[in-house]
């Protein structure tokens, strides 16, 4: 195969890397943008969305597509329910001040990685896609008599890894509506620039917080159950996510939602290139690098204020 | 109208407010006056239950609202202009006074009233309130806190860092919320301002309230405002 088609298929890895990537890191950023909230238990939201998915998948049985859609509308609320119970029962009670959050946070993660390993166990468990026909991409190519279209042998993906790219987009534009365009977005947005000055004009400040770390859990679940037909459900897989979602936040810039995108877009999109050329692992050495060089030369990342 | 009564209230083990005590009417300017740092904006927090209070009482309009969560005082009619506006700086103008609408559920037909008042937030409701200039900036904070309803309005120094043109609009502005009814309770620093504006004054003293006087009777008495500011 020649390195366009490579080049192609590197790039739609990356773009299903991305989607989930965007999802998850979208709802680090709100959390961090309205709460001021490191959430470093993020990832075990992504890792109970796919759990719980498995678990819905099995209990609803039938047609793959019957469970995977009941895990779908399930396990976001489920998980976003269980972080409302966290920031009620911890972040509350500590007054959601910035170091001993991430501290309590840091308990959460091991609580919930606990109690999952002790419920759920060891093992990776799959769930079955909803669809997943396998598609060939046709490719061009110069010849004596012009260009031509073939089918270079390995180019392709699958059905279901591009309906969770579009997923990825529609869910993202629905993020961005009712940031924009609600009542409820507005509360968020006039909390996040000032939580005194919103008290003072009868925002409930502690109902948004819950709700936002809710919607933060949600949408991380949201990339977990997307990602559970390609990637097994395992207690420990929130890890490597948890880690992607900060180095997007970083280079994005802290509680910028459009950077957040972008910089999915850019970690996402280089981490499948760079895996399908050379290895993974480089991949993750890379992107660890360049939050490095962001942290240097534009600490507040591509889309971020400066601090005052 | 708005009642406080052996107000005590701090900051993280410093007590700042020591069991102060006045009242606002219906139609009256009230204003406090004080050396920096003798509590006024403390005060003014502590009634919006911003600050919480360690003992006394706020009553607004008979109901206490002095043990309520900061995000109901509001509801009770109570409208606050922060120091230094404290405006939703990334929102529109639009949105701002939006926020001030949500609180008792007003409707756009009163957003009308308030842009009558200050017909150029109505040229600029779609622009981000920090691209105003500061007195715009102003009319929108006094406008946000009007599109609550208020029956009690609180400001924090209204007039800080503003153009004469501009401090005159919104002497303006408050004096016809007072001959609306409403009762203001006034920080500010510039005493010509105050006694052109109030009806009475109470002095803070280093977080205690003095006897309310009239400010007519303070017009004439230049030692009092000596001792009491430093002028």
């Amino acid at each position: 195969m020649e390195l366009g088609p490579y080049l192609i298929l590197g790039l739609l890895e990356g773009l299903v890397t991305a989607a989930v990537l965007s999802l998850m890191a979208l709802g680090l950023s709100l959390v961090f943008g309205v709460m001021r909230v490191v959430n470093v238990a993020h990832g075990e939201f992504f890792m109970v969305g796919a759990v719980l998915a498995w678990w819905i998948a099995g209990a609803v049985g039938g047609h793959p597509a019957l469970g995977f859609l009941a895990a779908l509308l399930l396990a976001p609320p489920l998980t976003a329910g269980l972080a409302m119970l966290a920031d009620q029962l911890v972040l509350k009670r500590i007054g959601y001040d910035p170091e001993r959050t991430i501290v309590a946070t840091i308990g959460l993660l091991y609580v919930i990685q606990q109690i999952t390993l002790m419920t759920y166990g060891p093992d990776a468990r799959p769930v079955e896609a909803p669809f997943n026909q396998r598609l060939s991409i046709p490719f061009v190519e110069w010849t004596p008599e012009g260009l031509s279209m073939y089918w270079p042998w390995g180019l392709g993906t699958t059905s279901y890894k591009l309906a969770v790219i579009a997923a990825a987009v529609i869910l993202l534009t629905a993020i961005w509506l009712l940031m924009t365009r609600t009542r409820y977005g507005l509360l968020m947005r006039a909390t996040q620039l000032d939580r005194e000055t919103a008290q003072a004009f009868a925002i409930p400040v502690g109902r948004v917080y819950a709700s936002v770390f809710g919607l933060g859990a949600g949408l991380a679940a949201l990339g977990g159950v997307l990602i559970v037909p390609i990637q097994q459900a395992h207690y420990l897989m929130g890890h490597d996510p948890l880690l992607l979602s900060f180095i997007v936040v970083i280079i994005g810039g802290l509680g910028s939602l459009p950077g957040t995108v972008v910089a999915a877009l850019l970690i996402g999109v280089s981490d499948g290139m760079i895996s399908v050329f050379f290895s993974p692992t480089l991949a993750k050495i890379i992107a660890t690098l360049a939050v490095a060089f962001v942290l240097i030369f534009r600490p507040q990342g591509l889309f971020g204020k400066r601090a005052l | 109208m708005l009642k406080v009564t052996g107000l005590s209230s701090g900051y993280q083990g410093a007590q700042v407010l020591h069991e102060i005590s006045f009242s606002v009417e219906a139609g009256e300017i009230v204003c406090l006056l004080g050396r920096n740092g003798a509590g006024k904006s403390t005060c003014l927090k502590t009634i919006m239950g911003l600050i919480r209070a360690s003992s006394g009482r706020v009553e607004c309009n008979g109901v206490e609202v002095s043990r309520l969560p900061a995000n109901e005082v509001p509801r009770h009619g109570i409208g606050y202009i922060p120091q230094g506006r404290r405006l939703f700086s990334e929102l529109t103008v639009a949105e701002n006074l939006e926020i001030g609408l949500m609180v008792n559920r007003k409707d756009h037909a009163f957003r009308e009233q308030v842009l009558e008042m200050f017909p150029r937030l109505r040229e600029r409701l779609n622009q981000r309130a920090d691209t105003l200039s500061g007195g715009e900036q102003q009319m929108l904070a006094t406008g946000r806190a009007l599109c609550i309803n208020p029956s009690v309005l609180l400001l924090d120094e209204p007039t800080e860092g503003l153009q004469p043109s501009m401090i005159e609009q919104i002497r303006q502005a408050v004096t016809a919320m007072r001959d609306r009814g409403v009762a203001i309770l006034l920080v500010e620093q510039r005493v010509d301002a105050v006694l052109s504006i109030a009806d009475r004054v109470v002095f803070l003293e280093n977080g205690r309230s003095h006897q309310p006087i009239k400010a007519t009777a303070l017009r004439d008495n230049p030692d009092l405002l000596h001792r009491f500011v430093g002028v």
